[in-house]
């Protein structure tokens, strides 16, 4: 793999990598959050036992990041469908799309913190 | 070189991303909802128990979300190490299949508890 | 004008392997990055491979790696790309060496022929002039379309741009594509199904993650990124059985 920085600075490089690695993440955690939620199964105590064990700093930051990375791929796919399926060619409306994204991860950043 | 494979890996790979795109939002919406105040077991299952709705509603979501992750997972995995060829295909397949089974496993506790 | 001198790094080596070597170049008020590597092939070390033609930004022989980007070097002015008196020059990555700053350009121009880049007439198949010319307005999507991608040089500059050319071999690449995507959109064409089907897969327009590197970097201003959205729109709906 090459890792000169200077040909991948543009924003739709960065959109792309930034898909990659949310995406990697987001797929390698959906067993987990399946594994968690199954605790149902065995009725209410165990999934609240569980949920109980979450309530730590570092946990808590892990959930938080959790959502900024499923906020940021849902932005970054929806510029791939539009670029595929809507045609959308002009990198401004990929910054667009990006600047979207990113104001959608920081409010829900900011929504889980106040409350 | 499975062209053929490779393309219709790819279309489900859109078909779903165009359901997990709604899906996300509302899901994420809920995730909003249900932090206030704290999770709590009581809450989610008082949202899911006897919920023909959401039991279809995450059945769906985790069929897709289960087969959108393989499918991704084989794309970088090809490229970044070198896992190509029929094999493997069906390796990401059974997993993007055992996940969501697993999710729908998972929404089904959520829904008799 | 002279105007003071520039350090230029330049690859020098074989497909066996190589290293920078460094000279010093006279600095001028108007001069591009082929006048720096010509004057040094001319100047200081004749023994210098590198690749040029036309000089005016045509043939798209003379592509190279310019401090880290790939680059038409014929129409790219030193002042533009250098930085603090200094250029790095490399040959194109993704493409093999043959000696220095010249690349083999055989397995760029092979994907142009697996993509079938070669116009095919609808009327004539065996490559005859048809007898009637076909009434084409330069107004409709399609021509439009068409008319988008087709002043493409074959520079290789989109090529060696592209990551997914790196991480996959066998990928046909965004000037291959592009291609492609402009021939499947000439109404004068036969050969739309056959070209959809070789360019579609894991070797084909579905490789594309759309980093638009080389939309980025085309000299041309083509935006290959969009041809292969292109293809891989009008596949997606050929599966459904629809035809676009």
């Amino acid at each position: 793999m090459r890792l000169d920085p200077r040909p991948r600075s543009h924003p739709t490089y960065v959109a792309f990598l930034v898909h990659r690695i949310s995406g990697l993440l987001l797929a390698l955690f959906l067993p987990l959050h399946f594994w968690a939620l199954s605790q149902a199964i065995n009725g209410e105590a165990a999934l609240e036992g569980f949920l109980r064990w979450t309530d730590n700093a570092v946990l808590k930051a892990a959930e938080t990041m959790l959502v900024v990375l499923l906020a940021a791929h849902l932005a970054g796919g929806l510029r791939v469908l539009a670029l595929e399926f809507l045609g959308w060619r002009s990198s401004q409306k990929t910054l667009v799309a990006a600047s979207a994204g990113v104001s959608l991860a920081a409010g829900l950043l900011f929504l889980l913190n106040v409350v | 070189m499975s062209t053929r494979g490779g393309t219709h890996l790819w279309v489900a790979q859109r078909v779903t991303a165009m359901f997990l795109a709604v899906a996300v939002l509302v899901h994420l919406a809920t995730i909003l909802v249900a932090v206030r105040g704290g999770l709590s077991a009581a809450e989610i299952l008082g949202r899911t128990r006897g919920s023909a709705a959401w039991l279809a509603f995450y059945a769906v979501f985790a069929l897709a979300a289960g087969l959108h992750g393989a499918i991704g997972l084989r794309g970088i995995a090809a490229e970044w190490l070198g896992w190509r060829g029929r094999g493997f295909d069906a390796a990401w397949l059974t997993i993007g299949l055992l996940t969501a089974i697993f999710g729908i496993y998972a929404a089904l506790g959520l829904y008799a508890a | 004008m002279e105007q003071g001198t520039l350090r230029v790094s330049v690859w020098r080596g074989d497909a066996a392997g190589g290293a920078p070597q460094f000279y010093e170049v006279p600095a001028r008020a108007n001069q591009t990055v082929l006048d720096v590597v010509t004057h040094i092939q001319r100047e200081i070390d004749p023994s210098l491979a590198y690749r040029f033609a036309c000089r005016v930004g045509m043939c798209g022989s003379c592509a190279m790696e310019v401090n880290g980007r790939a680059r038409w070097t014929c129409r790219t002015h030193v002042k533009k790309v250098a930085q603090d008196g200094t250029l790095e020059l490399r040959p194109l990555a993704n493409l093999p060496v043959i000696r220095d700053l010249a690349t083999d350009m055989a397995p760029f121009f092979d994907k142009w022929a697996r993509a079938r880049g070669t116009f095919q007439p609808k009327d004539a198949p065996d490559g005859a002039v048809p007898a009637e010319f076909h009434i084409v307005p330069p107004a409709t999507p399609k021509r439009q379309a068409a008319d988008a991608g087709i002043e493409c040089i074959g520079c290789g500059v989109c090529y060696a741009s592209c990551d997914i050319v790196a991480w996959n071999p066998e990928y046909l690449g965004p000037a291959a594509l592009n291609r492609a995507w402009t021939l499947v959109n000439d109404v004068r064409d036969g050969a739309r199904q056959e070209r959809l089907a070789v360019v579609a897969g894991d070797a084909g327009c579905h490789a594309c993650h759309s980093t638009q590197s080389c939309t980025e970097r085309c000299p041309k201003g083509i935006d290959p990124s969009g041809a292969i959205a292109g293809l891989k729109r009008t596949l997606f709906w050929n599966v459904f059985g629809v035809s676009r």
